[in-house]
């Protein structure tokens, strides 16, 4: 098969950027998006042309690092599927794909479809932790917690922060990403003592940093590859609220 | 350099159960308001380099954490599915620190350090303490209790874990630590940097040297003492279940400094990965090493038989793994199902495209067991054949083939994790200490939080302690030295402006590591790839393509280093599997095996860490012994008949 690539370039951070069309050359439907962009690259060297920035390391779904806007979607059309895992039979030959890195003030674009996240490791830097030192830890099974709690704090932890959330919000909210932090650490015995400084701490992070507001749209939920659910959103606005009301801060 | 003075492993006197004890007492301490005046380089942020950086941080040293990813969260811990051990007998089932111990050692072949290993045992237990307290949201039982899993190489329930993806909420306990550090302070992290050099002045590693990813800006920084966790070198091979920027170049790059490397040859095969399936393959990915409590393993009898696998009958198959080892079957370990895979498909009885797979069938389970109890079990790594290779295994049989996973060795460290080159620590899948020859599932994460949580923290104060903080500036000559050094490098590999592009040098560098230092190796093949690997290397440095400058985000130019690198390393791992004439673990000669085509050992004349020196590209690397000794666990005859 044979595909159209529109991809975004831009040279750095302070140059403008614009689309440019690609033709691929033969690719085999088994491929990976990530794949067919290695081929590309490939070819665009040996032309003596430079090759497309993109993000990716583990290539297995896990690691968040891959990503971008296939046809204005997060991570292309398939559900629950990182790019790195989007395979081209999902795709017709002579199909037409726009690639485009994710779009929020927040991630900088560095280079083609390269952008920085680190607003994201700021948000974990404010609170998204239990603050226990190496060495200090009681036995593993001193606290029983419930396994509905230990599947739901599961749930919440699966986030890879790859940013698709914000990237499918059309105000650029990072709530997905903060809610599931808060939730995950929220919902366990463990997380529980900081419960409230850290709803606060991670949230006026989150603004601090420049992602819109959450408006209940719920794109960020149909986008999340990991099918993080909008109700870490609601604990994380009720953690607010409560720490809010208690005055704690 | 004597080898007595070189290899000298620092192992504590005693009984083995006091040796860390007893260690620990004997470690100099600094004292906590002199801690801040320390400063402690730590690269890598994975499971190892996350860890120690957080835990040094929260000690009070002034800690520099680097990762070349764009943030530590993404390092590839990340992607370990299984789980980690722990001696904590929570079942009841006969488990102890010693039993982990043995079962260490012996899965290792005999070719690790016991005293290293009985101390990794005796700290599993704190480590499971330590993220159940981070809120790592473990397995849990109805009863609220921490749940266990079985795996190989192990009769007992020791393994904890996060659903599939076990490394990724232990990375993220550690990842979570090392931010609450950055947040106060302690540790200043910078991603996107890659290291390219280490300094190492008067005999003392003091630094190193970065690239910044983005800007390509090239910096020195100085300190007391450098920590490498850079994890393992598996893509030599190019194609591993490694991350794409998995790379060699910092622990080579300090071997070039001086540092030993140990035991390189030592790599491990997961039998249970997906095949191949093109030229254009990037990777390959595991499938849970469960799978083959339940899957049949078979290639069809005849050779060539390119039959819908339905269509062959049961007569026409042989489940070899059953035929040749009735008392494991299919569960024989690692190493043992992954050689055999290789040698049916080199018989020319393969299936799939290339002829590179074997089947793992579950109609037999399926029929036995129901489909709906398959799919309990092995649902979500059903999900994920089907959405790589578009095949249903309810209905097909999955295709298999072995892969490039860990590698066992690494620099050479002693028992405080120091390498040669005194204050230059190496931690995590990065050294070579633990594992010997082969190592067991669900113990990588284990190893990486041993060393950065609990033991790197103390050895790293014993060595600051007996270290005077001297005021070495950027400007030092050794430091300006390997800056030039690091930049004439790039200018030379974008001045060669060949015709072929670094991947695919890489693939063809990684194709002979395969076919001749993978699975099974033979002395006229070693031979041979090693002419081969040094003529890829000078055509690499003649003929590559590296496109852009070193002044921006250059991704072609990244992987031109590392795989500079590789070709390096793919010389010395060779010479290593050469010199090593016996078969251990996953180094398998052809040429010693028993009778019934099994590792045949050689502890009389191998029964040491082979340690390399660096001479120089073209010079012969320099053989140092450390030699193992077994006080405790006998080495014996490994059969799975």
């Amino acid at each position: 098969m044979k595909l159209i690539f529109h991809i975004w370039r831009q040279k750095n951070a302070n140059s403008a950027g614009r689309m440019e069309r690609y033709e691929s050359a033969q690719m085999n439907p088994d491929m990976s998006m990530l794949e067919a962009l290695d081929v590309l690259n490939e070819d665009l060297m040996n032309r003596g042309q430079e090759p497309v920035a993109f993000e990716h390391d583990c290539r297995e779904g896990i690691c968040g690092s891959c990503g971008f806007m296939i046809n204005g979607v997060p991570h292309g059309p398939v559900r629950a599927t990182t790019t790195c895992q989007l395979t081209l039979r999902h795709f017709k030959d002579g199909d037409e794909l726009y690639l485009e890195p994710w779009r929020a003030q927040a991630f900088p674009v560095l280079k083609d479809l390269v952008v920085d996240r680190n607003a994201f490791d700021r948000i974990i830097a404010s609170g998204g932790y239990v603050s226990v030192h190496t060495g200090a830890a009681p036995d593993g099974n001193a606290i029983p917690i419930r396994k509905e709690c230990a599947d739901l704090a599961m749930d919440a932890a699966a986030c890879i922060g790859c940013g698709a959330c914000v990237a499918a919000c059309p105000n650029a909210a990072a709530v997905l990403f903060t809610g599931a932090k808060i939730s995950h650490l929220g919902l366990l015995p463990q997380g529980e003592v900081e419960r409230h400084e850290r709803a606060i701490n991670m949230v006026v992070q989150m603004n601090e940093e420049s992602f819109g507001n959450c408006t209940n749209i719920g794109e960020c939920e149909a986008a999340c590859p990991k099918e993080i659910p909008l109700e870490v959103i609601a604990r994380m606005n009720r953690d607010y609220l409560g720490a809010a009301l208690a005055k704690r801060k | 350099m004597p080898d007595s003075k070189l290899l000298d492993a620092r192992i504590p006197g005693g009984p083995i159960e006091q040796k860390w004890d007893k260690a620990r007492f004997d470690m100099k301490l600094v004292n906590p308001a002199n801690k801040r005046k320390y400063s402690v380089i730590v690269v890598g942020s994975g499971l190892a380099g996350g860890s120690a950086a957080a835990t040094l941080g929260e000690l009070g040293y002034n800690v520099k954490c680097f990762c070349f990813q764009d943030s530590p969260r993404r390092a590839h811990s990340i992607a370990a599915q299984g789980g980690i051990n722990a001696a904590k007998n929570y079942q009841g089932d006969g488990d102890s620190v010693y039993r982990l111990f043995y079962d260490t050692v012996k899965g290792g072949d005999f070719r690790a350090r016991e005293a290293n290993v009985y101390r990794l045992a005796q700290v599993s237990v704190n480590i499971i303490d330590q993220c159940v307290a981070q809120g790592v949201p473990f397995a849990r039982e109805y009863g609220g209790l921490l749940s266990n899993r079985s795996f190989g190489g192990a009769q007992v329930s020791r393994t904890f874990y996060a659903r599939g993806q076990t490394g990724q909420q232990l990375l993220l306990g550690a990842y979570q630590a090392l931010e609450r550090q950055i947040h106060e302070g302690s540790v200043t992290m910078y991603p996107r940097s890659e290291m390219l050099d280490l300094i190492v002045i008067d005999g003392r590693a003091r630094g190193i040297v970065t690239r910044d990813l983005v800007s390509g800006k090239i910096d020195a920084h100085i300190a007391d003492a450098v920590v490498l966790g850079t994890g393992g070198y598996g893509n030599v091979y190019y194609l591993s279940t490694n991350a794409k920027g998995s790379n060699c170049t910092a622990i080579w790059r300090a071997h070039k400094r001086g540092a030993l490397f140990a035991n390189p040859c030592f790599t491990q095969i997961h039998p249970t990965c997906i095949p191949v399936s093109g030229d254009y393959q990037s990777k390959l990915t595991l499938m849970s090493e469960s799978l083959r409590n339940d899957g049949r393993i078979w290639v069809p009898v005849k050779k060539g038989d390119t039959r819908s696998p339905d269509q062959i009958p049961e007569a026409e198959r042989d489940y070899y793994l059953e035929r040749k080892y009735p008392s494991f079957g299919n569960l024989v370990p690692r190493d043992v199902a992954s050689r055999n895979a290789k040698s049916v498909c080199d018989e020319g009885r393969g299936v799939g495209p290339g002829a590179l797979g074997v089947y793992l069938d579950f109609s037999d389970a399926i029929k036995r067991l129901g489909e709906d109890t398959i799919r309990e079990r092995y649902g979500n790594l059903f999900d994920m054949y089907e959405r790589i290779t578009d095949e249903n295994p309810y209905k097909v049989p999955m295709r298999i083939y072995p892969a490039i996973h860990y590698t066992m060795g690494g620099l050479w460290v002693d028992y405080h994790l120091q390498s040669t080159i005194p204050g230059l620590f190496v931690i995590g899948e990065a050294n070579f200490s633990d594992h010997g020859a082969n190592r067991l599932g669900a113990s990588a994460l284990m190893q990486g939080l041993s060393d950065g949580y609990f033991v790197l923290p103390y050895t790293i104060g014993n060595y600051l302690a007996q270290t005077k903080a001297d005021k070495t500036t950027l400007d030092h000559a050794v430091v300006r030295g390997a800056v030039d050094q690091v930049q004439s490098q790039e200018k030379q590999l974008l001045a060669i402006k060949g015709k072929r592009t670094v991947d695919s040098f890489h693939r063809e560098l990684g194709k002979i590591m395969w076919d001749h230092c993978g699975m099974s190796r033979t002395a006229a093949g070693l031979r041979q790839a090693r002419g081969q690997v040094n003529e890829l290397r000078e055509e690499f440095w003649t003929n590559v393509n590296v496109p852009g400058s070193d002044a921006e985000l250059n991704q072609a130019l990244e992987k031109a280093g590392r795989v500079a690198d590789f070709f390096e390393l793919g010389s010395l791992m060779i010479k290593d599997a050469l010199e090593r004439e016996e078969s251990c673990g996953g180094h398998f000669r052809e040429e010693y095996q028993t009778p019934e085509g099994e590792a045949q050992r050689d502890d009389e004349r191998f029964s040491y860490a082979a340690a390399w020196e660096y001479k120089g590209v073209n010079a012969e690397p320099e053989l140092h012994k450390e030699p193992l000794e077994f006080e405790y666990v006998h080495p014996s005859q490994r059969s799975y008949k």
